[in-house]
């Protein structure tokens, strides 16, 4: 389980980013973070993986105080983390990447496997480098299979959907469903109706502080407009 | 065989205790094994000063090594060694090369020209390395004069993999009608070493095409200078890239230059130096590497 105690942030300008937030997340289930953007969502996942650190406050993983740890140690003990904006690498093939995602030498079947989750074809794709050839698209989609690879006790997903064509769209909400059948906790920032939807929990972070917090359903509701609300299957009435 | 020799061999080229393809070994300064059959001859040229190799026409799926080792300090070679390739053939050459020295100072100069006939396809394949104590001087000066006739090709993979303290590499080609030019290059260099590398390409037949990718490393306090010319004397494209990863007070310098002499030639250059980018490390250290480690994958990776 991952606890987040008082953490405060202030960007480098000296503007208070995060304001004290406490929160704890279970140890399975979708958890959705939202917000207005500059509200602290990217921020405090990236406390959680110690690619920023907090000026104030804590992190627990399973009780252990983690927050001296940093971003390796954090990955080792199982905290995976996708970027809203993934890296490329001239020279690494995407076989390669999984590989150092999984920490062991992968079998064809198993990239092709890997790939197939986001949608690609292991066959056009597990060779390729991940360098300025792919598209903003399938760069995505190797980020989410490089989270996917590890053997996770906690998924972290920065907007997701950002860069994703409409195209890809489906697939990756059947991913994230996926991913819910799963007893790893998962914790996404987004802005994407539709995986709001098939969250357990959504969170909304506005000004630094928790505006709202609570079951899925629940929070939709206040977030749309009464006047909108959604049905089952996404439609608008 | 020296015990060296062989430690150099199995880094250099495909040799597992034997070829199973024609072969010329050079050892401290002279042949110590050569066989040569089917479609490939071997001829040694007078004063054990190199090779001439000569591929039949129409030869298919042939294959010649011919790697050069030095195993003590003290020797100082120019090697001459001339490829003459059949028309229709196509061919791989491996000539890679390796220094082992305790002290003092090693040099090898593999002066290479390909005469490649018309529609042959060439693939080179030379990989350099130093090993032995520090404090030798191991120097290597690679030299490749390469001619294309109509509608042949070369692709060139050449790649030194550190150990050597200077090394000044020059590759010159020229181009018929309808030729390609591929080359790849990955330089290495740490401490104090020193390499360049120097590229001189002529476009002279319509529809012919370069394309030069140098990849290198400049860790520690070594230094790396990398100049190219291309001209285009004819329709034709070109295409060089200059990449480079500095680490601790590495330098690189870099001087591409791109003639366009015909108005209908098209010639691109893109050069990138730089330190590793930060989130790169980072992306890494997310699946578990450590900073080192992140930085030593990147760099197998950029040079792979």
């Amino acid at each position: 389980m991952l606890e987040l105690i008082g953490l405060t942030w202030d960007a480098p300008d000296g503007r208070r980013i995060l304001d004290d937030i406490t929160l704890s997340f279970p140890s399975s289930g979708i958890t959705v973070i939202t917000g207005p953007n500059g509200g602290g969502k990217t921020t405090l996942l990236k406390i959680v993986m110690d690619i920023e650190h907090p000026l104030k406050g804590k992190v627990l993983f399973d009780g252990e105080d983690i927050t001296s740890l940093d971003t390796t140690e954090r990955a080792r003990m199982g905290i995976s983390y996708g970027f809203q904006t993934p890296v490329r690498f001239k020279g690494i093939t995407i076989h390669d990447l999984l590989e150092i995602a999984s920490g062991k030498s992968l079998e064809k079947e198993d990239v092709n496997r890997l790939l197939a989750k986001v949608g690609l074809c292991g066959k056009d794709y597990a060779e390729r480098e991940v360098d300025q050839t792919l598209s903003g698209g399938e760069i995505k989609r190797i980020e989410i299979a490089s989270v996917l690879a590890r053997e996770s006790r906690i998924a972290i997903f920065d907007e997701p959907e950002a860069g994703i064509d409409i195209w890809s769209f489906s697939g990756l909400i059947s991913v994230f469903e996926e991913l819910k059948k799963g007893d790893v906790p998962v914790l996404i920032v987004s802005h994407q109706e539709r995986l709001m939807e098939i969250a357990d929990r959504i969170i909304v972070i506005e000004g630094g502080r928790v505006s709202m917090d609570g079951k899925s359903e629940d929070v939709l509701k206040k977030l749309l407009p009464s006047a909108c609300p959604l049905k089952k299957n996404g439609e608008r009435v | 065989m020296k015990k060296e020799s062989e430690e150099i061999m199995r880094i250099i080229s495909e040799w597992k205790g034997s070829f199973d393809c024609p072969y010329s070994i050079r050892e401290d300064g002279k042949s110590i094994d050569r066989k040569d059959f089917g479609d490939v001859r071997i001829v040694p040229k007078a004063d054990n000063k190199g090779l001439d190799v000569y591929v039949k026409e129409g030869a298919k799926n042939a294959r010649v090594a011919i790697p050069s080792c030095i195993t003590h300090s003290g020797i100082d070679e120019d090697v001459y060694n001339d490829f003459h390739i059949g028309e229709d053939s196509v061919v791989t050459i491996d000539a890679g090369c390796g220094i082992h020295s305790e002290q003092g100072m090693s040099r090898h100069s593999g002066k290479h020209r390909f005469f490649i006939g018309k529609n042959s396809h060439v693939t080179y394949l030379e990989k350099h390395v130093g090993l032995g104590k520090e404090g030798a001087k191991r120097v290597m000066d690679p030299y490749s004069e390469i001619h294309l006739e109509e509608g042949s090709t070369l692709d060139m993979e050449v790649s030194q993999i550190g150990g050597l303290e200077e090394s000044h590499r020059i590759t010159k080609a020229f181009l018929d009608k309808d030729s390609t030019l591929k080359v790849k290059e990955s330089l290495l260099t740490e401490k104090r070493q020193i390499a360049t590398t120097d590229f001189h390409v002529e476009l002279n037949g319509d529809s012919s095409n370069a394309d030069i990718v140098s990849r290198s490393v400049a860790k520690d306090e070594s230094k790396q200078e990398y100049t190219s010319r291309i001209v285009g004397n004819a329709r034709c494209t070109g295409h060089s890239e200059c990449d480079a990863i500095i680490t601790g007070k590495g330098k690189v310098y870099a001087s591409p230059a791109l003639d366009a002499v015909n108005e209908d030639a098209s010639l691109i250059h893109e050069a990138a130096i730089g330190k590793i980018a930060g989130e790169q490390i980072m992306k890494l250290k997310t699946l578990g590497l450590s900073e080192e480690e992140a930085e030593e994958r990147i760099i197998m990776g950029f040079l792979s």
